[in-house]
């Protein structure tokens, strides 16, 4: 089995996680930017944390032969404070040229306020602006068919951006069918508790199909499993799925997305 | 499609124990102290989706904790989600 981990916040997790990952058939990772945990009290830590995903992170990658890639940006979490969000903003740039960095990312919304709103549109013209990819992040819970309509009706409302270079993700059963049919990407979480389940995972591609789908662990410092994708793919395998139908879902598909970027590297093979 | 007795092979004991830990569930919350809590109320109202013949009732679980508002909020007071909406005065 090979895949592609392409939503992993490898920053929070250990060297085990990544050795557990290669030994799975992981052949690349790519890290979203997102929330800490705790709130950064000021740019600088957020560009600590741009350094760590763009120099330190891919090293700690490579020591197991995983390529790294990486997305930047504020998360919708700490977009409340403007006057932090913009000066984050305004660094992003510096490190837009870095070689692993594919996009602008995990952007969205989380309780769906004005100011996330506001900055959810200075990301998306910073990304428009620049030709880069775009993955967002949907909210969670009872915010998430709310927030995604918004988010969706935001991108569409930008004549620069293309469907198809944008990644919505943390779909589940009610926000699927609205992120696919608008003709963009869509993402299922694997998460134990909220989110995605591997059954439900499955019993939306079937539903679906496997077009501009994948999925991922998101593994952070909550409760997640890093090998969660290879997980479903065993499923997928009980399910009945032929190994030709995984591999689309868990290897080429990401590849297939992300090679939209000029800076990712296909692994060999394909 | 996949067949019937295949998926009842695979899932049937998964989802009876499920069902079992939603009963007690429920159990537990009735015989312990307090008042109404708009989440169970909402977990409440998400069990009907259970009964619809249609083949959408995870879709129909998932409205039904959701918030049904269109329009952003004023400003964002927290940063957690609960899993149920607490309505327009509440939320």
């Amino acid at each position: 089995m090979r895949y592609i981990e392409p939503h992993g916040h490898m920053v929070s997790r250990t060297t085990d996680d990544y050795q557990a990952m290669a030994i799975a058939g992981c052949q690349a990772v790519s890290e979203p930017a997102f929330w800490a945990g705790f709130d950064r009290s000021s740019v600088q830590g957020f560009y600590d944390y741009f350094c760590q995903l763009t120099q330190h992170e891919p090293r700690r990658a490579a020591m197991f032969g995983l390529p790294h890639y990486t997305w930047l940006c504020i998360n919708p979490k700490e977009s409340e404070d403007l006057k932090l969000a913009d000066e984050v903003l305004s660094i992003i740039l510096e490190f837009m040229d870095c070689p692993n960095v594919l996009g602008i990312g995990e952007i969205g919304l989380n309780k769906n306020s004005r100011n996330e709103m506001l900055v959810l549109e200075k990301h998306i013209d910073l990304a428009a602006s620049n030709d880069q990819l775009i993955l967002v992040h949907t909210p969670h819970l009872e915010d998430k068919r709310k927030g995604t309509q918004l988010i969706l009706d935001v991108l569409k409302s930008d004549s620069r951006i293309r469907p198809e270079r944008c990644i919505i993700d943390h779909v589940e059963e009610h926000t699927v069918g609205m992120v696919l049919d608008d003709g963009f990407w869509a993402g299922m979480t694997l998460y134990p508790e909220t989110k995605c389940t591997s059954n439900r995972a499955i019993d939306i591609l079937e539903l679906y199909g496997n077009e501009r789908i994948w999925m991922n662990s998101a593994c952070d410092w909550g409760i997640s499993v890093p090998l969660a994708v290879p997980r479903a793919a065993q499923e997928m395998k009980r399910r009945g799925c032929n190994s030709r139908q995984i591999d689309k879902v868990i290897y080429q598909n990401p590849i297939e997305f992300m090679s939209q970027s000029p800076r990712f590297n296909t692994p060999e093979g394909l | 499609m996949t067949d019937q007795k295949k998926i009842l092979d695979l899932y049937f004991l998964d989802a009876r124990a499920r069902l079992i830990d939603i009963a007690a569930f429920m159990d537990r919350v009735d015989r312990a102290d307090g008042g109404d809590d708009f989440r169970y109320d909402a977990f409440r109202a998400a069990l009907k989706a259970l009964e619809s013949e249609k083949q959408d009732r995870a879709r129909k679980v998932l409205l039904a904790f959701s918030d049904p508002t269109e329009e952003p909020i004023p400003v964002a007071t927290t940063k957690a989600a609960c899993g149920a909406w607490p309505g327009v005065e509440n939320a």
